[in-house]
């Protein structure tokens, strides 16, 4: 077709440290790796622009996890991670973010993010999860982004804007060898060698089908639509625990976050229709999102956000609050439905499903170095398997991806690669753009996304998980028709085939544990009961010799933090005591 | 297999009287996460190429001139 030369150029660059993703991880993955070693060539390649990119591209109106001193200590956030997810944590990598927290949002502060502090000068945090203290709220932090640009720019980290990685390059030794990207508006290759590549690409937030039916309605930045779990698992990387969806409670249609997180410190509460709190604790865990679920299908629902007994001065500071950071749109959606909070409480409703750490606890396999199971390669942020990491999460584990990337640098060459490889991801990558005819990328994704809806959404019926991979096995084979008129819609097709791989992930590896656990996110109709005898441990999913789908158990690793058994089951508990008894 | 052109209502307006791109302003269209702005051959303004938008409003606060407005999405509002 026209918009693409029949000759494909193709430019072969050469770094130390490859990062893919530029929203948050990645950032702070280049610059502390810059920090580390300024001497090392860091290359951060990025599918949109670095200025405006990944989950906070409008900023963030505050840090869920922070660990600060005199509010929590790194053993206590542990301890409530665990519990929060079952026990099924790695908590070494839950004790590394923990203890880097705090220096992370020092270093944040120093750079000009901005934290709300009290007369003192101190940081004025918030409690909103069950146990401890962690919330710190950011009533300026739409700048987060242009503070991360402007340290990018100091330590001279080199950019590469609308590239869109393909897939990694494994080296003949096994080792990783760096990646293939396309350019989203011109069709041009790129292939940068690497002796390191850190993956920070989001979550998949492009897997279901958002009830409005607008595709690019979704929870996540669009863009996040699973790109670096297809990358990870076609390098052979293992996966970890992607049976453990993220779900979350949102306002409805809109689907961004209601922000209890935000809200609950001023008093503003999940309710019910006659306004009851139904559930003790507003913290997305699995659990509670269960107890939502229940609710919105009761007689009791819908579900609201409540503040309409807020005084005017705390709904005003909410609303600047929520109205100029993360998703700023939000307070025009209300104004068009006439959703005023001091008369109306906010219509919620639950996500559609996806895979992201940040408030779950799947994706590509990570030790407390960041270091997946393939050498050489490093994963931080939503798509990292460390849980419940927000956007502090990102920062402080990007981090750590970034030094400890640097430290294998100094010990390392570039590994040697097979040509055929890369010749073979571009006959993949342009096969679209070879028809003249066939299927559009919008129809196939809409219908992938759909089927997801209707088959994979929990409750998990096994029948229904069957027919469903039946169906995402049909619409892979329609790839053979995928056709594409120009660059734009070539990323479109390759975003629609990393949905795909997520689909076929979530549904796998969700019949390969045979319980149920964490509450919505992983319940088995067919397997009602928590089976801790045969599954305290976290799966692992991964591409065998054969190319196929396999699975493995992986043991939990001894605690760092020890748990008492009767604390395990704090977060079972979250229905209201008054409903509970009804 | 013949194609259809399905026409939908964009979120994205531009005012072509505040739009600067003739000047080489391309702000709006370097933010954008999902690439969906781009200059309009017919006018050599910016506008919402492609229906694929997350109202998350880059385009709208970066824009120098307030040219830029972002409205939900028909099927979201």
């Amino acid at each position: 077709m026209s918009a693409f030369d029949s000759e494909m150029k193709t430019e072969i660059v050469e770094t130390d440290i490859l990062v893919i993703g530029g929203g948050t991880g990645g950032p702070m993955a280049a610059i502390k790796a810059k920090e580390k070693n300024p001497g090392l060539k860091v290359v951060l390649m990025e599918k949109a622009n670095v200025k405006r990119s990944g989950a906070v591209s409008m900023g963030m109106d505050g840090l869920n996890n922070a660990v600060i001193p005199g509010y929590a200590t790194p053993e206590q956030y542990v301890k409530e991670i665990t519990v929060a997810n079952d026990g099924i944590v790695h908590q070494k990598a839950v004790m590394a973010y923990a203890t880097g927290s705090y220096p992370m949002i020092q270093y944040l502060d120093s750079i000009g993010v901005k934290f709300e502090k009290d007369g003192s000068g101190e940081y004025n945090v918030r409690k909103v999860h069950h146990m401890g203290t962690y919330v710190l709220p950011m009533p300026e932090g739409h700048h987060v982004k242009k503070a991360l640009y402007r340290q990018l720019r100091k330590h001279q980290v080199l950019v590469t804007n609308r590239y869109m990685a393909t897939r990694l390059l494994t080296g003949t030794d096994g080792r990783i060898a760096g990646a293939i990207g396309v350019n989203t508006r011109t069709g041009e290759f790129l292939v940068i060698r690497a002796k390191a590549v850190v993956l920070a690409c989001g979550a998949a937030g492009r897997l279901g089908l958002p009830a409005s039916g607008y595709l690019f309605g979704t929870y996540e930045n669009p863009a996040n639509c699973g790109d670096g779990y297809a990358m990870a698992y076609h390098a052979g990387a293992g996966l970890a625990n992607l049976e453990c969806y993220q779900i979350n409670p949102l306002i409805k249609d809109y689907n961004g976050p209601a922000c209890a997180y935000v809200t609950g410190p001023f008093g503003g509460y999940t309710a019910n229709n006659k306004g009851e709190r139904f559930i003790e604790c507003d913290y997305w865990s699995g659990q509670m999102m269960k107890e939502f679920y229940g609710e919105l299908l009761s007689g009791n629902g819908p579900v609201f956000l409540n503040m309409t007994h807020l005084a005017e001065e705390t709904i005003s500071e909410i609303e600047t609050i929520l109205h100029s950071n993360e998703r700023p749109s939000r307070g025009r959606f209300h104004e068009n439905r006439g959703t005023n909070y001091r008369e109306k409480m906010v219509e919620m409703h639950i996500s559609e499903i996806g895979f992201c750490s940040g408030h779950s606890a799947s994706g590509v396999w990570v030790d407390e170095n960041a270091r997946t199971t393939v050498p050489g390669l490093y994963a931080a942020g939503d798509m990292a398997s460390v849980p419940h990491n927000y956007m502090l999460g990102a920062f402080v584990n990007g981090g750590i991806a970034g030094e400890d990337a640097a430290d294998y640098c100094a010990s390392t060459d570039l590994p040697a690669y097979d040509a055929a490889d890369i010749a073979r991801e571009q006959a993949r990558v342009m096969a679209p753009t070879r028809r003249d005819d066939g299927l559009t990328p919008f129809e196939m994704e809409y219908k992938a996304r759909r089927l997801v809806n209707d088959y994979l959404q929990p409750p998990k019926v096994t029948a229904k998980y069957k027919i469903g991979q039946a169906r995402l096995a049909e619409v892979r084979d329609d790839l053979s028709a995928l056709c594409v008129k120009d660059p734009h819609e070539l990323m479109r097709a390759l975003e629609l085939q990393s949905i795909l791989d997520c689909a076929d992930m979530a549904a796998a590896a969700s019949l390969y544990r045979t319980e149920s656990r964490w509450g919505l996110y992983h319940w088995r109709v067919d397997h009602p009961a928590t089976d801790n005898e045969n599954w305290f441990c976290h799966t692992l999913l991964y591409k065998d010799e054969m190319g196929r789908m396999a699975h493995k158990k992986r043991a939990v690793d001894p605690y760092v933090v020890e748990i008492d058994e009767d604390e395990m089951g704090a977060y079972h508990q979250l229905r209201t005591p008054a409903i509970a008894a009804e | 297999m013949p194609f259809a052109n399905h026409t939908t209502s964009v979120p994205v307006t531009v005012d072509d009287d505040k739009c600067i791109a003739e000047k080489g302003c391309r702000v709006c269209i370097d933010v954008c996460p999902l690439d969906v702005l781009a200059i309009n051959p017919a006018s050599g303004k910016a506008h919402m190429k492609y229906d694929e938008c997350w109202y998350c409003m880059p385009c709208e606060v970066d824009c120098p001139t307030g040219a830029v407005k972002v409205e939900i999405p028909y099927l979201l509002r």
